[in-house]
């Protein structure tokens, strides 16, 4: 810091944010009226792309910000599409069945926080598989599911296909939309500073008083919500359900393909990588399995060569911010200075998001 | 019953043998490798294809095989966990999940959706067995199989306590930069340690090709029965490999007892006991269950 007589401004918005706030808030308007514009198949794959969106922002949640790598993800996404397809059996709207499946798959998570996380890091990650491997082969004992036969979600099939198609492809915006603003208000609050704080260095965190396993807990039951949630829309739009396709491991494969290539640890490379994915599957999703390989392949150059993905590596260069959640510090005479609230820290920073 | 359990115990050194190379790898260079499961199964596919077009049967075919899982492993550390790990611990845990989806669909691409098997190259050995007194028929292959689990795991013991270059390895893993002020190349001392677990991969890989039939997605299943193996017996020996093997192998018996699809479910519930039971007795992470004698057995 050199002795310039002004002090250094501390910012949260800048005009490039602000400009991008009102561009979010054009792009939600739009995409809400699309249906009238698309075709049915576009619909459709907007809706995945939707759900694809939550799955990347989720994992990213948990793994970026939580430091909690899962490989198990795939648990809370086929709970998520089970749950909805019981609920729906008890009789409940299968709309409604959606949301409250969403809510159950987060309320199971919590119990099962207080033992997973105490394990870390690799253990973590596979101690999670176990746990969805577990979970498959109990849901195949239901019988309603019959085995890995499966079963389907009948009871949507009251709704024309039309106004199906379009009532799940709002209900996936909205969720989309409401977990993202959730997850960007947790980050942008005193919360967000504990987030941050553990990402950065979990030792250090705890000792200044970060509540650290309370922190990790709070992002693990998000996660798990907002999976399962992604689950039972999922089913919504396929209506069948086999077990081997929800719990497969391929969904968390793809959760970590989205966050590494967009960029671990910020809020924008999770959007960022899903679209990225959901671009790749369009344009190669017919190569089959050379798809697949491409796909890991991708995954390990990336997590070799770039580990902070595309935005991570954007946001370094230009120092762009389109979503800020953290702080930056601007040095007077130095208007490019670090602008790393949202991937190193430095002191400064560090100082200005305790006090949040 | 007596029978079932001498069954599940036999099978305890399948999981010992697939077990033993992760834990290994764990504990000289705090990765886990989510590739594991699918290397083996390479290591099987490899010698399936020795044998069925180059008649080469798969005993044999293993001494083409191991130098060549040794040399992959090596590059492994070399080329894709040495880099990764620089990047925190978390890193090698995406890198190494995304060669195994690289390694399983590259199997699939190369060799087919079929489920294939070593069984029909080894002659009579896949369905022999001996007569034990009461009345008791024990696979022979079961028995060879718990042999070289044994075998490699009392080597592996020697290798780590008694050569020169196994305290290497074993001081690299307490301490890499203490190591290196006494003159232990630490870049050399893993990226042995990783060709080491590359041949027990290949052993397990040739052991699950034998007994069993895989396809090229049996990967994942391979690593969560080698990560089980391992939690559960890792009290602090490579011998608790063995007995982690055991106990799974004897809780996934007893669980396709109680029911038709229990063989599998029963392992899982297992482990999660083992590890439930654990942290609460020790408040501890796993850190501490996972280890080797390199750390406390000698």
């Amino acid at each position: 810091m050199s002795a310039v007589s002004t002090s250094p401004v501390i910012e949260r918005g800048t005009a490039t944010s602000r400009i991008a706030a009102i561009a979010v808030a054009l792009i939600i308007a739009l995409l809400a009226a699309a249906p009238q514009f698309l075709s049915a198949g576009a619909v459709d794959r907007m809706t995945a792309l939707f759900i694809y969106v939550i799955l990347a922002a989720m994992w990213n949640a948990l793994a970026g910000f939580g430091g909690l790598v899962s490989v198990g993800q795939q648990v809370f996404f086929g709970l998520g599409a089970y749950f909805a397809i019981r609920l729906a059996d008890a009789g409940l709207n299968p709309l409604l069945a959606l949301f409250a499946s969403g809510l159950i798959v987060g309320a199971v998570s919590w119990p099962l926080s207080l033992f997973m996380l105490r394990l870390r890091n690799g253990e973590f990650a596979i101690g999670m598989w176990v746990i969805a491997a577990l979970t498959h082969l109990l849901v195949n004992l239901d019988r309603l599911v019959q085995g890995e036969t499966g079963t389907s979600l009948i009871s949507l099939n009251v709704y024309d296909a039309g106004t199906r198609r379009t009532t799940i492809y709002w209900l996936a915006l909205v969720s989309m939309t409401a977990l993202l603003a959730i997850l960007f208000g947790l980050l942008r609050g005193s919360t967000g500073a504990a987030i941050r704080a553990i990402r950065d260095n979990e030792d250090a965190a705890a000792s200044v008083g970060v509540r650290v396993t309370g922190t990790k807990r709070l992002l693990f039951v998000l996660a798990a919500f907002g999976i399962g949630i992604a689950g039972a829309l999922w089913l919504a739009t396929s209506i069948t359900f086999q077990p081997k396709t929800y719990f497969n491991v391929q969904w968390t494969a793809y959760m970590i393909f989205m966050v590494l290539v967009g960029g671990i640890g910020t809020f924008e490379g999770a959007i960022l990588g899903a679209v990225v994915f959901f671009l790749i599957e369009t344009w190669f999703g017919g190569a089959g399995v050379w798809y697949l390989v491409g796909l890991g392949a991708i995954a390990v150059l990336f997590s070799l060569f770039l580990p902070r993905g595309l935005w991570g590596t954007i946001e370094e260069r230009f120092g762009l911010r389109l979503l800020p959640v953290g702080y930056r510090v601007r040095l007077p005479g130095n208007p490019a200075a670090p602008a790393d609230d949202g991937t190193a820290p430095s002191p400064q920073t560090t100082q200005h998001q305790e006090k949040a | 019953m007596t029978n079932q359990i001498i069954q599940g115990i036999l099978l305890g050194g399948y999981y010992a043998l697939i077990a033993c190379g992760l834990s290994f790898m764990f504990s000289v260079m705090r990765i886990i490798n989510l590739a594991h499961g699918s290397l083996a199964v390479f290591a099987a596919y490899a010698l399936w294809w020795l044998a069925s077009r180059l008649h080469i049967p798969p005993f044999f075919g293993l001494l083409i095989v191991l130098p060549v899982m040794a040399v992959i492993g090596w590059a492994l550390q070399r080329f894709l966990l040495e880099r990764s790990a620089r990047g925190g611990a978390l890193l090698p845990i995406l890198t190494t999940f995304g060669l195994a989806i690289v390694i399983d669909n590259m199997l699939f691409e190369q060799f087919g959706a079929d489920t294939r098997s070593l069984a029909p190259f080894i002659g009579s050995l896949s369905y022999d067995s001996w007569e034990w007194p009461g009345g008791i028929y024990v696979g022979k292959l079961a028995v060879i199989m718990f042999a070289t689990a044994v075998i490699l795991l009392g080597g592996l013991q020697l290798f780590l306590t008694r050569t020169r270059l196994g305290r290497s390895i074993r001081a690299t893993s307490e301490d890499p930069d203490t190591a290196g002020l006494v003159g232990v190349d630490a870049r050399r001392a893993n990226a042995i340690a990783a060709a080491i677990a590359m041949v027990t991969v290949g052993l397990a890989g040739a052991f699950l090709g034998m007994r069993a039939t895989f396809d090229p997605y049996a990967g994942a299943p391979q690593l969560l029965f080698a990560f089980e193996a391992a939690v559960i017996g890792g009290a602090g020996s490579l011998w608790g490999t063995l007995i982690g093997g055991i106990v799974l192998a004897l809780a996934q018996t007893l669980g396709a007892q109680v029911h038709p699809q229990g063989f599998l479910i029963g392992g899982h519930a297992m482990f999660l006991v083992v590890l439930f039971v654990r942290l609460s007795a020790s408040g501890l992470g796993l850190r501490g269950l996972l280890r080797l004698p390199s750390r406390s057995g000698s």
